[in-house]
């Protein structure tokens, strides 16, 4: 997580942020089915906001009807201020990259970029100007001559940035920006998006599947669930402070224990888990009533491995290695607890070589700091 | 991701050594084994299956059109005669040790100076493109309609376009007669509605060659078309509009454009046939001027000379095999586009 926020290197001040978009209960209905279901959303300028959710969640839908592409069933949707009921796509002060890129294949990429300054009706040697300016900036300069179907996916999602960007948006879409680009480089291209922005201090809005996309990219997450936003805040808060077991269980991985609020103390709890077979305290409150049930979610990177027994009645289980993936930056145990569940734990590889590496079939404890824990009630 | 390095070319399909020891060879495969071991390899590499499919279109292709066009061919260079068949040889058998070749120029040049023919080429021509204009004017906001409708509607409109077909050509243009004649079905109306006073005569006019041309050949525009059309993506019409264009512009700058080959495609789909139209003409266009596949009727039929009508043929065929080219380039075109 630190690495995550050490790239985002911003100060996530939302609220200082003058507001510059707003989704106001909109909801989208095809037929019977609801895409978007009464979302409430405030974006500042100059943000980047990530729509994060599975497929099928509404998220491009969402997107869609910011560009005007769909028009919502309830609901409004205001832009800069202004109500953008009943205002054309092509009227928009909006922006979209496509998740094909929908590139013009009869255009030549200079002829690509140009398309939204021919019309605006602006004199030729302004438009040529600004089209080598912003294929400079993409690094697409040298293939201004090209057709789309002479580019490699890489070449063509920087067109279609280029293509969008030219227009000098106050508010960019994006759907599922760097999908079609292998790994490598996605993560460069995520860095140089976040150059660009920062340069041109556009507001960015992203949908994506991929959560390290988003915990790159954004400066908050909506994260989405069957049409509904569930939870939306920084990066860090979703993935520290996740709001319920869906939002837990989407943004990276997690071990999630069912139990029983046994000690409910305004500054600590005590959890006892049957899934676990133990108890977990909890170094803070809660507010949820006593005897509940609430799921404790530990993340695997937060969970120590090691050979001795901690001291301590609570934060602490029994089991046996089953499987070890070594990931080179960290390894991944899988490790069988006393009561039955597996449970996966993460630990850096700190050392080159070390002499006595915990091995597969060992018996081990798990244990973690009691801030650790996420108590969630939902 | 450690792979050991492979090499990337399969080994030959072939081997080197010749007559395996105990090994009985198919019979085919022990003839190529017998030649030379090149020669043999690119046989067994490269005339696979592949190659006998492209053949069949070919083989087609040269028994029912190159041989029947070698034979006009060789008809339109000889001369007429009344006997059966009622042309004579271009290769005569002179008994003196001598064989004759007579190559009969007279009916090409006869072409060029009567008048008749002159005239009906070129009226071909004109109605023929004419008619593709309008099939073009009219087929295409179907096939744009076509295209953006949902799949159930799609299905429909492509049976309604097609069904047409599945009753008889002769009959359709028939039923255009009952039409259009003087005391036919819309002067009828137009009359009895008090329209007009007296009927108009919309029979054996360039219009009705007009309306029977574009009825029939329709299709032929829309299909190709829609075809084309319906493959376009409509992130893209999204994306002009995203950058500001309005729908009109749009369609002249992305749709218009990315439909030229279905365009090209329909125009001479319709032209071609229609250069040589024959029924149409005769049934309802006028008498005073001949479409030139009325003339070649009339000459193989009623002149029985068939090597003036042969003749008329090559020519027709020679004034097709430019747009036919045309047509074939942007067939690859579109082809290699689409891969």
């Amino acid at each position: 997580m630190n690495e995550v926020q050490a790239a985002n290197g911003r100060a996530p001040a939302p609220g200082l942020a003058r507001e510059y978009v707003r989704v106001d209960r909109v909801t989208k209905k095809f037929g019977d089915f609801v895409a978007v279901d009464d979302v409430t959303l405030t974006i500042g300028q100059g943000e980047i906001f990530c729509l994060l959710g599975g497929s099928g969640c509404g998220k491009t839908t969402l997107l869609r009807m910011l560009a005007g592409f769909e028009t919502p069933s309830a609901g409004a949707i205001f832009i800069d201020g202004q109500d953008m009921a009943g205002i054309p796509p092509y009227e928009r002060p909006a922006n979209m990259m496509f998740q094909s890129y929908a590139l013009f294949p009869h255009m030549t990429v200079a002829g690509n970029v140009a398309f939204g300054l021919e019309q605006e009706r602006l004199a030729k040697a302004e438009i040529t100007r600004r089209v080598g300016e912003i294929l400079d900036l993409v690094k697409m300069a040298p293939y201004t001559k090209r057709k789309p179907h002479q580019l490699s996916g890489g070449q063509r999602q920087r067109v279609a940035l280029a293509r969008a960007l030219v227009k000098r948006p106050k508010l960019l879409l994006l759907d599922e920006p760097l999908g079609a680009l292998d790994k490598k480089l996605r993560e460069q291209t995520q860095f140089e998006l976040l150059g660009i922005q920062e340069r041109l201090g556009v507001t960015f809005v992203v949908v994506t599947h991929d959560q390290e996309e988003a915990m790159t990219l954004a400066t908050r997450i909506g994260v989405m669930d069957r049409g509904k936003i569930v939870q939306v805040g920084t990066p860090t808060e979703i993935y520290e402070y996740p709001a319920s077991r869906f939002v837990a269980d989407f943004i990276g991985s997690v071990n999630m224990f069912e139990g029983r609020l046994v000690e409910d103390e305004p500054d600590h709890v005590r959890i006892e888990s049957g899934e676990l077979g133990g108890t977990v305290y909890v170094d803070h409150g809660i507010s949820a009533a006593p005897e509940a049930t609430v799921w404790t979610a530990i993340r695997p990177e937060k969970i120590n491995i090691g050979r001795e027994r901690p001291e301590g009645p609570d934060n602490a289980v029994r089991g046996v290695v089953k499987e070890i993936a070594y990931m080179g930056d960290i390894s991944v145990f899988l490790v069988r607890i006393d009561s039955g569940r597996m449970v996966r734990v993460s630990r850096p590889n700190i050392v080159r070589q070390a002499d006595d590496r915990i091995s597969w079939d060992e018996t081990v404890y798990l244990s973690w700091h009691a801030s650790s824990p996420i108590v969630l009630t939902q | 991701m450690s792979r050991s390095p492979v090499s990337p070319r399969s080994p030959p399909a072939v081997s080197r050594t010749r007559f395996g020891a105990g090994r009985m060879w198919p019979l085919w495969e022990w003839l190529f084994r017998i030649a030379p071991p090149s020669w043999s390899e690119y046989v067994l590499r490269h005339w696979s299956g592949r190659k006998v499919v492209i053949a069949i279109p070919w083989v087609w292709l040269g028994l029912f059109f190159l041989v029947p066009f070698l034979i006009v061919f060789k008809i339109s260079f000889s001369e007429v005669r009344i006997a059966m068949p009622p042309y004579a040889p271009l290769i005569e058998w002179l008994g003196d040790q001598a064989l004759q070749l007579r190559l009969n120029l007279a009916n090409y040049t006869f072409l060029l100076t009567d008048d008749l023919y002159v005239s009906s080429y070129l009226y071909s021509i004109k109605v023929a493109a004419v008619s593709s204009l309008w099939c073009l004017a009219i087929g295409y906001p179907m096939a744009y309609a076509m295209a953006r409708c949902t799949q159930t509607w799609r299905n429909l409109f492509l049976l309604l376009v097609m069904l047409p077909s599945f009753t008889s050509f002769l009959l359709r243009v028939y039923a255009w007669i009952g039409l259009l004649k003087n005391n036919g079905v819309i002067n009828n109306v137009l009359m009895a509605l008090g329209v007009i006073n007296e009927p108009i005569t919309m029979m054996q006019t360039d219009f009705a060659v007009y309306v029977g041309i574009v009825y029939s050949y329709l299709p032929f525009m829309i299909l190709p078309l829609y075809n084309n059309l319906e493959k376009h993506d409509p992130a893209l019409l999204e994306a002009a509009a995203d950058l500001g264009a309005r729908p009109v512009t749009t369609f002249l700058r992305i749709t218009l454009p990315l439909s030229l080959d279905g365009i090209v495609a329909g125009l001479l789909l319709v032209f071609i046939p229609a250069v040589g139209e024959f029924v149409i003409p005769s049934l309802l266009g006028r008498t005073d001027q001949l479409m030139i596949g009325r003339v070649l009727t009339d000459e193989f039929f009623s002149n029985r000379d068939w090597p003036v009508a042969s003749a008329v043929a090559i020519v027709m065929l020679l004034l097709l095999v430019l747009p036919i080219m045309i047509f074939q380039r942007y067939q690859t075109r579109e082809l290699e586009r689409r891969r």
